[in-house]
């Protein structure tokens, strides 16, 4: 806040500003803030207290009785580990395809030009014509005769549908801010055009290749819809075993919600970390005019 | 010799790509408009077979179809209005200088990195009608005098749902705009302030007007992913109660999840012209840059 004073504003006039910056920002900062983040403080709320509390008379809004009961419930009784394994090797599949097909073609599409280019890039982008649940019928009777069906192989192929084309405009947009005399200096040093990308290139691109495989490995951790379909008992993913939880004969949840807070820790730490370059990638697209 | 290796070379770094693009977005939508005219439910296999119109002419004499398509307008209109007003507001006061700016920033993005399906249970315990914490807010607040049950009834549980979508979406909004608010050069509101500019003024004559691509490319991918989300609702109320939430999306789903692929994909191939009103348009100004 500026806290200088103009000598011609008098002091009922600096009271007034501060009144008008209360009601025009601070309060609608507070509610803003405590609408989005309330639900998280609930679910954590939710997961220390032991049933009694959770089902009793009166709503508490700080557990009178700590318990830590449903997150060793969750990995005990409901083998939690074993859905986030399967999200964790579903993930990183994912991201690590993703990112090696997605870096080929942003890089061609950034430093080259080529017949069909505008055609092939228009290609990388029509996805998003394309409903979520109109991929999923045909990828459902693809994956059943290639006999992928219930298997991890069937998720990475299906989440590809949309982190690819998603990370090549991505990408495309960072390496574009790379000016090309960068290799254009080591290959005239004699360098062939992959030796000066590996060299020059991918070590600048580092920490945009962390910032856009974050963003895959999220997404792909947390998708549900192609997650059900795909997937049985015994590699189900973490969306699907939390929706699980919820039996013929109710919901369980201080189960559902400690596992909730498992779930998101890790994101959260990951997005944290690649979240500038990621914003920036993001917003790039649409804020150019 | 050397001219003909560079031609080739941005065609193989393409081609990977393009390879899994084509097997997994372009082979399944042309099976998917193949399945369209099919009579294809996995659970008569034998009678699975080209129909024609069939499934077209069932679709359209389905009154479910059509009051799914009618929620789905009011779920889309409703959801993405209120995050983009929301949105637009915290992007306004994220613009501004204050203690921990950064961390706020970074605090107010964690719904965009949450599942769906989470977000809807979560949710769905806070509107739950018998430990419900919105319900005992309401009580103690005045506002009512016993437990609603928000979800089970039909005339509550559609706003329920555009609440919890609305809040889902306002980080995604806010980050985009904020972007675009800090892409506006200072310069035009200091000739503002000369001119003895209002605040409002500033923001309907300077602000929106700048923020004119941002504002549109933003809304249209929005409504792109508001109206293929399912997750949210499915984990909420499955469609329920009584169809009271069942958005088109929602509909295909449990059409497919019943197996009945071939009028699920009839049904998806409205949604797909449906959508491409709002795709088309995004596309555009998309290769407009390039």
């Amino acid at each position: 806040m500026k806290t200088h004073t103009h000598p011609s504003m008098t002091r009922a006039n600096k009271a007034r500003r501060k009144l008008l910056r209360i009601i025009t920002f601070f309060i609608p900062l507070l509610v803003l803030l405590i609408f989005l983040l309330f639900p998280f403080y609930w679910t954590f709320v939710t997961s220390v207290k032991p049933t009694a509390e959770l089902y009793g008379e009166t709503v508490t809004y700080w557990p009178k009785n700590f318990t830590g009961v449903s997150y060793v419930k969750l990995f005990k009784e409901f083998t939690f580990f074993k859905p986030m394994f399967n999200s964790f090797v579903v993930a990183s599949s994912t991201t690590l395809i993703t990112l090696l097909v997605a870096l080929m073609a942003a890089y061609a599409f950034s430093r080259f030009e080529f017949k069909g280019k505008r055609g092939f890039m228009i290609m990388f982008l029509t996805n998003n014509m394309f409903p979520t649940v109109l991929l999923l019928i045909p990828l459902y009777t693809i994956m059943r005769k290639l006999g992928l069906l219930y298997t991890p192989g069937s998720l990475i192929l299906s989440y590809t549908t949309f982190t690819i084309p998603f990370s090549v405009w991505l990408l495309n947009g960072y390496i574009n801010d790379l000016p090309s005399s960068l290799e254009e200096a080591a290959m005239v040093d004699g360098a062939n055009r992959t030796q000066a990308f590996i060299k020059i290139i991918l070590p600048i691109l580092v920490p945009c290749l962390i910032a856009t495989g974050v963003y895959i490995f999220m997404q792909s951790w947390n998708e549900y819809t192609f997650a059900v379909m795909f997937t049985n008992e015994k590699n189900r993913t973490i969306p699907v075993a939390l929706k699980n939880l919820i039996g013929q004969l109710g919901v369980q949840w201080d189960l559902l919600t400690a596992g909730g807070i498992v779930t998101i820790i890790p994101v959260c730490i990951m997005f944290f970390f690649a979240q500038k370059r990621l914003v920036e990638g993001l917003t790039a697209g649409a804020v150019k005019g | 010799m050397n001219t003909r290796k560079f031609a080739i070379y941005p065609y193989l770094l393409i081609a990977p790509a393009l390879i899994f693009v084509i097997l997994v977005v372009f082979v399944p939508v042309f099976n998917a408009l193949l399945m369209s005219f099919q009579n294809y439910d996995l659970r008569r296999p034998s009678a699975i077979g080209f129909s024609g119109l069939k499934n077209y002419g069932s679709v359209l004499a389905d009154p479910i179809f059509w009051s799914s398509i009618a929620r789905t307008l009011l779920w889309v209109l409703f959801g993405v209005g209120f995050q983009f007003i929301l949105g637009f507001a915290l992007a306004l006061i994220l613009n501004q200088h204050f203690l921990m700016r950064g961390f706020v920033r970074s605090v107010s993005l964690i719904p965009w990195v949450t599942p769906g399906v989470l977000i809807g249970l979560m949710w769905r315990w806070i509107y739950d009608g018998n430990y419900g914490v919105l319900n005992d807010l309401l009580i103690k607040l005045g506002v009512c005098d016993e437990f609603i049950p928000f979800l089970a009834q039909k005339s509550t549980s559609l706003p329920a749902v555009i609440v919890t979508i609305i809040w889902q979406g306002i980080p995604f909004f806010s980050i985009m705009l904020l972007a675009g608010l800090q892409g506006i050069p200072s310069a035009l509101y200091e000739a503002a302030d000369i001119d003895g500019a209002k605040k409002y003024q500033k923001l309907f004559f300077i602000t929106i007007p700048s923020l004119r691509n941002t504002i549109f490319v933003t809304t249209l991918l929005r409504i792109i992913w508001v109206a293929n989300s399912v997750d949210v609702i499915f984990s909420m109320t499955e469609g329920g109660p009584a169809y009271a939430t069942q958005t088109l999306s929602v509909y295909i789903f449990n059409k497919a999840n019943s197996m009945n692929l071939g009028y699920a994909s009839t049904m998806s191939v409205f949604l797909m012209i449906l959508l491409s009103f709002v795709a088309v348009p995004y596309l555009r100004s998309m290769f407009k840059k390039h």
